[in-house]
């Protein structure tokens, strides 16, 4: 149990840093999104079962779908930016 | 051979940011002045010099700024985290509490419920669950006045026919979403006599609800969630929670006897208010993330 639980923690960090370290904004997500599931396991092993569900539904699924719709509405704006450039030109 | 590559990764990572930064902040309010073409006659000027070599030092210690920043909140929180006490020792607060003796002797026969951790929050300490349930209408208000468009965007054809046509994600939500929606109602019924609650509960239906929007389309849950529904629920369920604890604004948080009594413990009509309480929390939870996804992705509910 323990060495489980010290394996979860690195993981925790690394994810933690490499969510701050990644270049591209999607695998940054992906990463919070690893790191939110890390977490739910570990309040599952702190024996903190309705947080952990709380954190699975709502940490990994509900903000990072948002993150990912308000990172395609950036994207959307980028593009129709350069459409409007080409067109002037 | 290594520094020089940490460097130019570094330096690599610091523009990348800056042009990411401005290409945005230039698209997202178009009428923002543009970088003005190269004018020589500037750079004569004192002031504007001056204002350039603040610009230059910015940006050569922006990131190690930065660095010493997080290493010092670093050093703050983890000095924080060595004076809490061990977890499950016997001399932390959250077991000398007098008030924590009260809640685990006498928790079940005041409240009736099984799960100490629902009498506290939705009967000991109900208005704080009022008061958050709240902050969730109030968020929720605040992304429709932001994002709701009142003249129906035009959908784009192409991604909905990709989005229709996905056969191995309709097929999943064909499996999954059953199981979500009846996992969500087990946790949202069971809050009194098991982990979870309203909060878990409301959580697990809104993102089934979200699963069955992006594997069927939006189209066939808007009879389900229209904006007209939504108020309707959003605002009986807030309604009925505010008549039934405003008491505590009154009458300070001491419990108070109602009709509903606690009940035989274990049992599934029991614990007094804690469970209507909790399908009212799941409901405004569940109804206001289906209602930022759709909101965040189609500008309407």
């Amino acid at each position: 149990m323990d060495f489980i639980e010290i394996a979860l923690l690195i993981m925790l960090v690394i994810c933690g840093i490499s969510t701050c370290v990644t270049k591209n904004l999607l695998v940054s997500l992906i990463i919070f999104m690893a790191y939110s599931v890390i977490m739910s396991i570990i309040w599952a092993m702190l024996e903190a079962p309705d947080l952990a569900i709380t954190e699975a539904a709502v940490g990994a699924g509900v903000s990072s779908i948002l993150m990912f719709l308000s990172l395609k509405k950036i994207r959307d704006l980028k593009r129709k930016a350069e459409k409007d450039e080409e067109t002037e030109i | 051979m290594k520094r020089q590559r940490f460097k130019t990764w570094l330096s690599q990572w610091r523009e990348d940011r800056f042009d990411w930064t401005s290409e945005t902040m230039g698209e997202l309010h178009p009428s923002a002045p543009q970088a003005q073409p190269e004018d020589d006659a500037w750079r004569d000027r004192p002031v504007r010099r001056l204002y350039e070599g603040e610009l230059k030092f910015f940006r050569s210690t922006f990131s190690y700024m930065a660095a010493v920043l997080a290493f010092v909140m670093i050093f703050f929180l983890l000095r924080a985290v060595v004076e809490m006490p061990n977890f499950g020792s016997a001399d932390s607060p959250a077991s000398t509490s007098p008030v924590i003796k009260r809640y685990i002797e006498d928790g079940l026969k005041e409240t009736g419920a099984v799960n100490i951790v629902a009498g506290v929050i939705l009967d000991y300490r109900a208005f704080d669950t009022l008061g958050e349930s709240h902050v969730l209408f109030t968020a929720s208000v605040a992304v429709f006045i932001l994002l709701l468009q009142t003249v129906p965007e035009k959908e784009k054809e192409r991604e909905r026919r990709i989005l229709q046509d996905d056969l191995i994600l309709k097929k999943t939500a064909q499996v999954l979403i059953p199981l979500l929606v009846l996992f969500g109602i087990y946790v949202l019924l069971n809050g009194h006599l098991g982990p979870g609650g309203g909060f878990s509960g409301g959580a697990i239906i809104g993102s089934s609800f979200i699963l069955y929007s992006l594997a069927y389309g939006p189209e066939r849950l808007s009879s389900l969630i229209n904006m007209k529904t939504y108020r309707a629920i959003v605002v009986s369920a807030l309604f009925f929670y505010s008549l039934s604890k405003c008491y505590s604004f009154f009458c300070g948080a001491n419990h108070y006897e109602t009709i509903f009594g606690p009940g035989t413990p274990g049992a599934i009509f029991s614990a007094g208010l804690i469970m209507p309480l909790n399908v009212a929390v799941g409901m405004v939870v569940a109804c206001t993330m289906y209602g930022f996804y759709t909101v965040f992705k189609q500008g309407r509910l």
